[in-house]
């Protein structure tokens, strides 16, 4: 029962990572229309950025969050504008292939500046809190926490926010939101900015609770892919569901398989969830 | 003076023309319909005037601006408004949403329009909450309608409003059509309903084949043998 119970906080942290990956993933689904590859890649961006912080000025990870997000927002709207922003009228598969592309390029560079090794924000070993013969460790407060914080801060900026629900809107349907007068790329450059900012919160709670590493967004893609397929693509409230769906069926089939298994767990469920029911639990848009 | 000039327009959405020479014109506080048989050009003419078709050749005018390919959120911002035929409301978004929605290049305070739509649309504020996708067809078109109105606009275009609606649900319409223009908003609709069109409009204009083949006044058009002929019913 300990274990169990100790396997669901694993899970429920690994699930906020993934989550705020996914609602990205979503948002910029439903808006632009294409599976972001990169999106891994954004999620090592922003955690290297905060790193690059955290070194430079000496100050704690959490100090450097905000500068991490802010830089790896910037990254993502640079790229869109430059790069995907001529691809808008092309099928999304010429997308999906740029941003393959994109994902190769930022990895690379991410190499080439910080090497192939590992690095942490901090070092030494944290003594983790005991409640209950359950093992908690504050980082893993701070993770949960705070996804819970931007989760409800992005339910106000899409219900009460124009801008937000403009998004709602141009991913109902971008050819009225365009015939009403929405200005469609100030909504697109919106759009990076979120999913770009919540890549990169996700990529610096994952370093904070494993380790820097130039895959280790990547690693995390496939995983992030199937919550939000879990979800129904395009449905960034189902996104969140299907990420903590997917992060407890991860640390849950530990005891059983190899942890080298768990991405097989999470393709495996997405597979399951496209062949039963291929809209997802919320129902988003066809794939 | 004319509010829209369309002036001996070409174009279409590949290399084929689809309009070949339209004329039609809208004065101030008219409702000009256009009809004419499947494939005439019809929705296409009225694309052109905001932008979603290439025009090749000839120009459209709107209170003496030249108009001729903007893009749609520019024609917006000139003071036109357009109600697609389907599709024409944010399906998740609740109705005051939508409403809201058709605000967006707006940034003074537009409250006194949102409640001259739930004045004109007294239906829509009792399911302001909902979602418009759960609507009814005729509630969606008046969503629909409501949100171009959001914009105070001097013209509407709208194509088809009554399509796919239930016999007594387009008679209602028709009369939404008017209250829309009693507030001196004016109209230049496509329609498939003629007679009933050509009855409630100032002025009608026939297409066929991409180019003007009767232009009248409604009852004119109504009372025209070759027009009934083609396109009433007999």
């Amino acid at each position: 029962m300990i274990d169990f119970l100790q396997l669901t906080i694993y899970g429920i942290v690994l699930g906020s990572i993934i989550s705020l990956g996914a609602v990205g993933l979503s948002l910029i689904y439903g808006i632009l229309r294409f599976p972001h590859f990169a999106h891994g890649d954004l999620f090592t961006l922003g955690a290297y950025m905060a790193f690059v912080v955290v070194v430079f000025f000496n100050v704690p990870v959490l100090v450097a969050l905000p500068f991490g997000v802010a830089l790896t927002a910037l990254v993502a709207v640079a790229i869109d504008q430059t790069v995907y922003r001529r691809l808008r009228k092309v099928k999304p598969v010429i997308l999906l292939i740029a941003s393959v592309g994109i994902a190769l390029i930022l990895r690379s560079v991410i190499q080439l500046v910080w090497g192939s090794g590992n690095r942490v924000y901090e070092a030494g070993i944290q003594m983790p809190h005991l409640w209950m013969g359950l093992r908690i460790q504050n980082d893993h407060l701070i993770i949960v926490g705070g996804t819970i914080l931007l989760v409800i801060a992005l339910h106000l900026f899409l219900q009460k926010t124009k801008v937000g629900k403009a998004m709602r809107a141009m991913s109902d349907n971008s050819d009225l939101a365009q015939v009403t007068g929405i200005d469609v790329n100030r909504i697109i450059i919106w759009t990076w900015i979120i999913g770009g900012g919540l890549a990169a919160v996700a990529g610096i709670f994952l370093a904070m609770d494993t380790r820097l590493h130039p895959v280790m967004g990547w690693r995390l893609l496939l995983p992030v892919f199937a919550a939000a397929i879990l979800g129904g693509i395009g449905r960034p409230y189902g996104a969140i569901a299907g990420g903590i769906i997917i992060g407890l069926v991860q640390e849950y089939s530990t005891p059983f398989l190899s942890p080298a298994y768990k991405p097989a767990i999470a393709f495996a469920l997405m597979i399951l969830v496209l062949i039963v029911r291929p809209t997802g639990i919320f129902v988003g848009r066809k794939v | 003076m004319s509010l829209l000039s369309v002036e001996g327009i070409y174009g279409g959405y590949g290399d084929v023309d689809i309009l070949n020479g339209v004329n039609i014109h809208v004065d101030p506080g008219e409702i000009v319909v256009i009809i004419g048989p499947n494939g005439a050009g019809k929705s296409t003419a009225m694309k052109a005037v905001f932008g979603l078709v290439k025009v090749r050749e000839g120009r459209i005018v709107y209170q003496d601006k030249p108009i001729t390919n903007l893009r749609p959120d520019q024609v917006v911002k000139s003071g036109i408004c357009y109600v697609p035929q389907e599709n024409n409301v944010f399906p998740t978004l609740t109705v005051q949403e939508n409403l809201e929605m058709g605000a967006f290049i707006r940034n003074d305070d537009y409250s006194a329009d949102l409640k001259k739509v739930y004045e004109l649309f007294p239906v829509l504020h009792e399911k302001r909450r909902q979602q418009a996708g759960a609507l009814s067809g005729g509630q969606r078109q008046m969503v629909a309608m409501g949100r171009a109105l959001m914009l105070d606009p001097k013209l509407i275009l709208l194509d088809e409003p009554t399509a796919g609606l239930a016999p007594a649900i387009v008679d209602l319409m028709f009369e939404n059509i008017k209250k829309i223009n009693g507030l001196g908003v004016s109209i230049l609709m496509v329609e498939q309903n003629a007679k009933q069109a050509l009855a409630m409009s100032h002025r009608g204009y026939v297409l066929t084949t991409g180019r003007n083949r009767f232009e009248d006044t409604g009852k004119n058009l109504l009372a025209n043998r070759e027009v009934a002929e083609m396109f009433l019913g007999g």
